[in-house]
């Protein structure tokens, strides 16, 4: 084994999406040696397939917007479980940091008279989005890349963090191994930024990449950090459901702002349906107000296909179990109709939906100017993670920063489509910025050599059972369909307790897992790592569904359909107690400052 | 379900290289690295490649499909003949790393050596700038590409001289140049760069890049081309040589 190679850095940040790189930037610029792990290659994280745009008030293309309005929008859509001082942040924020993309080279849509243009997403009262077509995650994250490199960040790409290393109860630095070679590498540091992204490979049908393992969440929950909210996943209404290999694959909820409908098999449009009573004064009364909305007319209202992605994903479901659904076990989602309505159509949908015209194209031999296409729910976001807090981003170890998806909070129980864009450079600079200053004031902290050995014998376990243990990819795809079929998008008391049953199982399996061969690029050793964050943060989400006995937001319980105020009052934590154990608790939610609930009462109308 | 032969390239530092085929299920819809994950998950637990969004968003899971530069997660199994085995080997310009993993991180080494993007003052009191649509449109086309590669690995420049090692940067980078030449708010000048460091001259212009670019961005006529002319305009037009004889 040996000795592992050592790194030693200010400030370490673990993962290169929106996040990671707008925390590198701000740390690198705010004078600290800054070193960055990513486990892809730089440029290729989840960030890259985000498509929408990022969600900032910044009222270009309606006047009326500002961040109270974005504030009181975040908060609806969260079912206000969230923190709303991350949410006050957010709102305040996102401009400026929109606009510093600009200043590094970004180049979004513009309005006629020249600025940024803005576009209609669910859950948002007024055109929001910054956004480059269908392909802003691109965008972005190549902008936040290309200033990076010019910076003086040390870039490991191909790393994988096995856990993070303590020095008396404070982080001081990761163990990671390179894929390339299979070596491992202690890496000292003085502020560790956990920017990790999500936990969507732990279901069966998912938007999100292999990459999306939870890893940011099980080392911090390893390490004793607490993460909250993480029975609130949301699943996408729109993924792609036919041909089965590209199932759960995104189909961006801009195809719905640019005038897209949702029919069922009987040509309805199911969505109006059924409008929650808190979204009826915002929500259009016909399908001709619906399509003036799209199309800028302020004094109309949005469709019901813009509402929140948690009930939309719900409404389809519904279909789909009714027997209205299409014929591959989803709904249509039509932008194609919109030939009624504009003269050279199929042009202004290509010019708008380049990405998705292309995807529908090349996977599925479908011309979404000519026909609908089939799409249904797909695991996308987790709104729980790491708890943080709203300012610094510093989770409860001392040290320890979490932005984006792996940190928890702003969203509650639901996130609105492009607040996560966002979110990732809102907090992302703070995170960067607040561990510089933490890196600051800290001695050079003390590796484990202890720690860092024991880790390295059990990552190398899998080589030791070899090729007769349990095969790694079997086990994750018996993971995922037991977290699809029994946590999925409707839970209920039963089932979740089987699901955690059968964890403990797979937990046992894991451990039983092998392969052989040596550790150069190992594919399958490198699955056997990641069921360990796989399992963890499955036990998670499955914990903490089982305390909130009520629906709200991504949560939805056959058993508890309703809405409880008493669950309104606090989020659900988990932590390992000294024993191993995952102990779930209840935090309650400070109370709102006054001039907060009176922004939130006056968006009510 | 219809079974399919994957010839694929196994190897790396420990092994000589040799093509091994796998017959594997297919079904309707399947992409290659489709196909390719199944071997792994079925047969060859350890084989080693790159992929990340299986969408045709990332550039990850770049290969050379039959011989032709391509996406794994874009190329459907049905524009493929089945008959015979499909052949699966990675990108040949770049150092084998295993299987169908290559070395690609010269990329990573060329990009910061292009001067980076330098904006104008801002328009506006509030730092913010204007630009019109069709502006930017032109930009968008570059900056749509999502860094796989492939167009560096089939340029006869990298691919039969190993020219990137010896200061030509590559149409990938030729585009980013082209990218940053082009923005409307850049004030930045590469001409210099792109003539004596960057080895602008030693494309000729057989478009291979653009055959094989998945995001089928114009990358020799949009992009390479401009560059040329500029080049040529500034260095090499006789008039304007004469002109900055006089203006010293």
């Amino acid at each position: 084994m040996g000795a592992p190679h050592t790194y030693s850095y200010d400030v370490l940040i673990v993962g290169a999406g929106g996040a990671g790189l707008r925390a590198a930037i701000e740390a690198a610029s705010a004078g600290v040696s800054v070193g960055l792990i990513c486990k892809s290659l730089l440029g290729k994280a989840h960030t890259v397939m985000a498509e929408g745009g990022m969600a900032a008030a910044m009222g270009h293309n309606d006047d009326r917007d500002n961040w109270q309005v974005h504030f009181a929008d975040t908060m609806r859509g969260g079912q206000y479980v969230n923190n709303w001082r991350m949410a006050e942040l957010h709102a305040r924020e996102a401009p400026d940091r929109v606009r510093e993309l600009e200043a590094w080279g970004a180049v979004f849509d513009r309005t006629p008279d020249g600025r940024i243009n803005q576009r209609n997403f669910g859950g948002h009262r007024y055109p929001r989005l910054a956004h480059v077509g269908d392909r802003t995650g691109l965008e972005l994250i190549r902008t936040l890349q290309d200033h990076t490199i010019h910076l003086g960040v040390t870039v490991h790409m191909e790393y994988t963090v096995i856990d993070l290393l303590l020095d008396d109860g404070q982080v001081s630095g990761v163990l990671a191994y390179d894929r390339e070679r299979g070596r491992f590498y202690a890496f000292a540091a003085k502020a560790v930024v956990l920017a990790t992204g999500g936990v969507g490979r732990a279901f069966k049908i998912t938007s999100n990449s292999w990459e999306g393992t939870g890893d940011g969440h099980a080392l911090a929950y390893r390490a004793g950090a607490e993460l909250i909210d993480m029975e609130f996943v949301q699943f996408h209404p729109t993924g792609m459901v036919w041909p089965p290999s590209v199932k759960g694959i995104l189909v961006t909820e801009g195809v719905r702002g640019e005038g897209g409908v949702l029919k069922n098999s009987e040509g309805r449009r199911f969505m109006f349906d059924d409008i929650p009573e808190n979204y009826r004064p915002q929500t259009a009364s016909d399908a001709e107000e619906g399509w003036r909305y799209t199309q800028g007319d302020k004094s109309a209202r949005r469709p019901p296909e813009l509402l929140t992605r948690d009930h939309v994903a719900r409404c389809i479901r519904r279909e789909v179990r009714a027997g209205r659904g299409s014929p591959h076990g989803g709904v249509f989602l039509d932008i194609a109709w919109i030939k009624e309505k504009l003269p050279g159509a199929a042009d202004h949908i290509r010019r708008k939906l380049p990405s998705m015209y292309h995807q529908f194209k090349e996977l599925a031999d479908l011309d979404i100017t000519r026909e609908p296409m089939e799409v249904g729910p797909t695991t996308h976001y987790i709104m729980g993670g790491i708890r943080v807090d709203a300012d610094t981003q510093a989770s409860t170890i001392p040290g320890l920063f979490a932005a984006g998806e792996c940190a928890a909070g702003i969203n509650g129980a639901n996130r609105l489509g492009g607040n996560s864009l966002s979110d990732l450079i809102v907090f992302g600079k703070r995170a960067g910025e607040y561990a510089a200053a933490h890196a600051r004031s800290r001695v050079a902290p003390r590796l484990d050599e202890q720690a860092i050995a024991e880790a390295t014998g059990a990552a190398l376990a899998p080589f030791e059972r070899g090729g007769s243990g349990e095969n790694p990819y079997t086990v994750q795809q018996d993971l995922q369909e037991t977290m699809q079929d029994l946590v999925g998008i409707v839970r209920v008391e039963t089932e979740m307790q089987d699901a955690l049953t059968r964890l403990d199982a797979l937990n046992a399996r894991a451990a039983r897992s092998g392969v052989e061969g040596h550790r150069e690029y190992h594919t399958g050793w490198h699955a056997c790592l990641d069921l360990r964050n796989l399992l963890t943060v499955s036990e998670a989400i499955t914990r903490s569904a089982l305390e909130r006995r009520e629906s709200r937001g991504g949560h939805f319980r056959d058993d508890y359909p309703e809405k409880s105020a008493e669950y309104g009052a606090f989020n659900i934590a988990v932590h390992r107690d000294p024993g191993g154990t995952m102990h779930v608790a209840r935090r309650p939610i400070p109370a709102m400052p006054a001039e907060l609930t009176s922004i939130v009462e006056d968006q009510k109308q | 379900m219809a079974k399919a032969t994957f010839r694929l390239w196994r190897g790396g530092t420990h092994q000589p290289g040799a093509f091994v085929d796998y017959a594997t299920e297919v079904s309707e819809g399947m992409v290659v690295l489709d196909a390719v994950h199944r071997i792994q998950a079925e047969q060859a637990p350890d084989l080693a490649c790159r992929w990340n969004c299986k969408a045709g968003k990332c550039g990850s899971c770049s290969a050379e499909i039959n011989g032709r530069p391509k996406l794994m997660c874009m190329t459907r199994l049905n524009t493929l003949d089945l008959a015979e085995p499909v052949t699966v080997e990675p990108m040949r310009a770049f150092p084998l790393l295993k299987d169908l993993v290559t070395d690609v991180s010269i990329n990573f080494r060329i990009k910061p050596g292009i001067r980076k993007f330098a904006p104008r003052t801002p328009d506006a009191a509030d730092g913010t700038w204007r630009m019109a649509q069709r502006d930017v449109d032109r930009v968008q086309e570059f900056r749509k590409c999502i860094e796989c590669y492939l167009c560096q690995d089939v340029c006869h420049v990298i691919r039969d001289h190993a020219k990137h090692e010896d200061g030509f940067i590559g149409p990938r980078f030729l585009v980013y140049a082209a990218a940053l030449e082009m923005h409307p708010l850049d004030t930045g000048d590469r001409l210099g760069d792109l003539k004596d460091r960057h080895g602008l001259g030693y494309c000729n212009i057989t478009k291979c890049c653009t055959t094989v670019c998945p995001e089928h961005i114009h990358i020799t006529d949009n992009a390479i081309i401009p560059l040329k002319e500029r080049v040529v305009d500034r260095y090499y037009d006789p008039v304007t040589r004469l002109l900055r004889m006089f203006r010293g």
